[in-house]
């Protein structure tokens, strides 16, 4: 853990070398998130609903995928650098140092400046947690932290996946992209309003819905099941089949040479 | 002319080398288009009344988008531009005897056309012929078409305008993945990336038109499908002209006033 602490302090100051690219990069990133909340505004200023949830239900769903999303691609930067790793050689050194390679990789990179993300996510949280209609009572607010917390370990795992698959390919997949960011982009509705079938790749095949949509029915109180409410708990299952595909991957891994 | 003619050409034929990345994006780009819309689709059962196209034209506007991503999008720039910059190579290119905006200029138009020459072909195809309401349909009419075709060429020159306009201010910041990050989200925004320009509240959409955003992307998806027609076609399409005009003016004159300045160090 205190390796852990040195590494972020070094991340720190090297990303505050360069400060104006770091405030532009903290402001890039706010202002990616604002476009897509840009688009949500003004199809909800449109429409007024979709799929019978409301304006701040839909916020609701955004700001927890988002945030979920954000802290998992702050801290989990470096798998989803692996590719590059992989391909300059890099890894090798990391398989010699006497230190476990999932904690190597993961400070290989992390990356502060998606915070700029956060604070939108946080922005949207305190407009929206008022207007939603929701009384806060200690199981919804467990209900929402689940759905962030578990939302980030599974966003994690999808990193992790994509790590794993570019040790057979030695080079990123962008397909990936649909899972990892496309869960965030398309996370910002619940999953319903895409159709039946869409709704059950992301609950059986990649459990996106398990943090999002089941529980958000619970937050809402469309749904009194508590097992809706645990659903995000369930997601987290899908670490171990990434896990599997990395000791794999790992096993299968032979050195670029350069 | 010929130079840089043969500069596209040879930046065109590089591009084209990567065809395994090409594939792979190819999937990312169905299922790109696919969930938008189905989002839009979700919009659409709510309150078709609201629906500022019909469906079917929203589906040629995102199937459009998806095939030709690459001519408009501003996520993608040149690592060899980048780096002449950077590593300061840039001082061989000063002594050849072109033009050194235009020569990036060719560079980026070549870029962005191979990539999407290569991606377009298999999504056309495949968005063809999906079932009805998700599906491309043929354009409005040959008219529609033929302005399509031309905006489309117009969009791509000031979509690399623009990107030209991010290299140079590469000069002053050495470090600009920053900018380059601002500037896409704020191009996504306002050139009906993030969703079409019509589903704008009005008074936006009459400020948004005017931009050159709107000129690199919305116009031509718009026109293909017949949503803009007749003399708004023919304005737009003029817009388009002169917001190329502009940037080339623009871009060309602050390259020169830069390299007056630009110090390469070491060797």
């Amino acid at each position: 853990m205190r390796l852990y602490l040195s590494y972020f302090s070094m991340h720190l100051k090297s990303q505050m070398q360069y400060k104006g690219n770091f405030v532009m990069l903290l402001l890039g990133q706010f202002l990616v998130a604002f476009a897509s909340i840009i688009g949500i505004v003004f199809l909800f200023a449109r429409f007024h609903q979709v799929d019978g949830f409301t304006f701040s239900e839909v916020l609701l769903c955004y700001a927890a995928i988002l945030m979920a999303f954000t802290l998992a691609e702050t801290f989990g930067r470096g798998f989803d650098r692996f590719p590059v790793i992989i391909s300059n050689g890099e890894f090798d050194r990391a398989l010699v140092r006497p230190r476990s390679l999932v904690f190597q990789v993961l400070v290989s990179q992390i990356d502060l400046t998606r915070l700029g993300r956060l604070l939108q996510a946080l922005l949207v949280f305190a407009w929206a947690l008022p207007r939603s209609g929701v009384a806060w009572t200690p199981d919804k607010v467990l209900t929402l932290a689940l759905m962030v917390f578990c939302g980030a370990a599974l966003f994690f795992a999808l990193f992790v996946v994509y790590a794993a698959l570019s040790f057979f390919t030695l080079e990123g997949l962008e397909f990936m992209n649909i899972l990892t960011d496309g869960g965030r982009e398309f996370g910002s509705y619940p999953f319903s309003i895409y159709g039946k079938e869409v709704l059950r790749f992301v609950t059986w095949v990649i459990p996106l819905a398990l943090v999002q949509y089941y529980p958000l029915l619970y937050l809402t109180g469309r749904s009194a099941n508590v097992l809706h409410m645990l659903t995000p708990v369930l997601s987290l299952l899908f670490l171990l089949p990434a896990w599997a595909l990395w000791r794999v991957g790992l096993r299968h891994y032979k050195s670029t040479g350069s | 002319m010929s130079a840089y003619l043969s500069l596209f050409r040879i930046r065109f034929l590089h591009n084209l080398q990567y065809r395994t990345a090409a594939l792979a994006g190819l999937a990312t780009q169905y299922a790109w288009g696919f969930m938008r819309l189905l989002a839009l689709r979700a919009f659409y059962a709510e309150n078709p009344a609201a629906f500022p196209l019909t469906f079917a034209q929203a589906a040629d506007y995102v199937w459009l988008q998806q095939a030709f991503l690459a001519l408009y999008t501003m996520w993608d720039y040149d690592p060899d531009i980048i780096e002449s910059v950077r590593g300061g190579h840039i001082a061989y290119d000063l002594v050849r005897p072109v033009d050194m905006y235009a020569r990036w200029f060719a560079t980026t138009m070549a870029r962005r056309v191979a990539r999407a020459a290569l991606r377009c072909a298999p999504i056309l195809l495949v968005a063809f012929v999906l079932p009805d309401p998700m599906r491309l349909h043929l354009p409005a009419s040959m008219l529609a078409f033929a302005l399509y075709v031309l905006s489309t060429m117009l969009s791509v020159g000031v979509a690399s305008a623009l990107t030209t306009l991010v290299y140079i201010a590469h000069f002053q910041l050495l470090n600009f993945s920053g900018l380059r990050l601002m500037v896409a989200a704020v191009v996504d925004m306002l050139s009906g990336f993030t969703i079409p320009l019509p589903f704008y509240p009005q008074a936006l959409q009459n400020v948004l038109n005017l931009l050159p955003f709107a000129s690199m992307h919305d116009l031509p998806l718009r026109l293909y499908s017949g949503h803009i027609a007749g003399m708004a076609a023919v304005q737009g399409v003029a817009l388009q002209a002169f917001w190329l005009a502009m940037l080339l003016l623009v871009g060309h004159w602050w390259m020169g006033r830069q390299l007056q300045r630009v110090i390469v160090q070491g060797g």
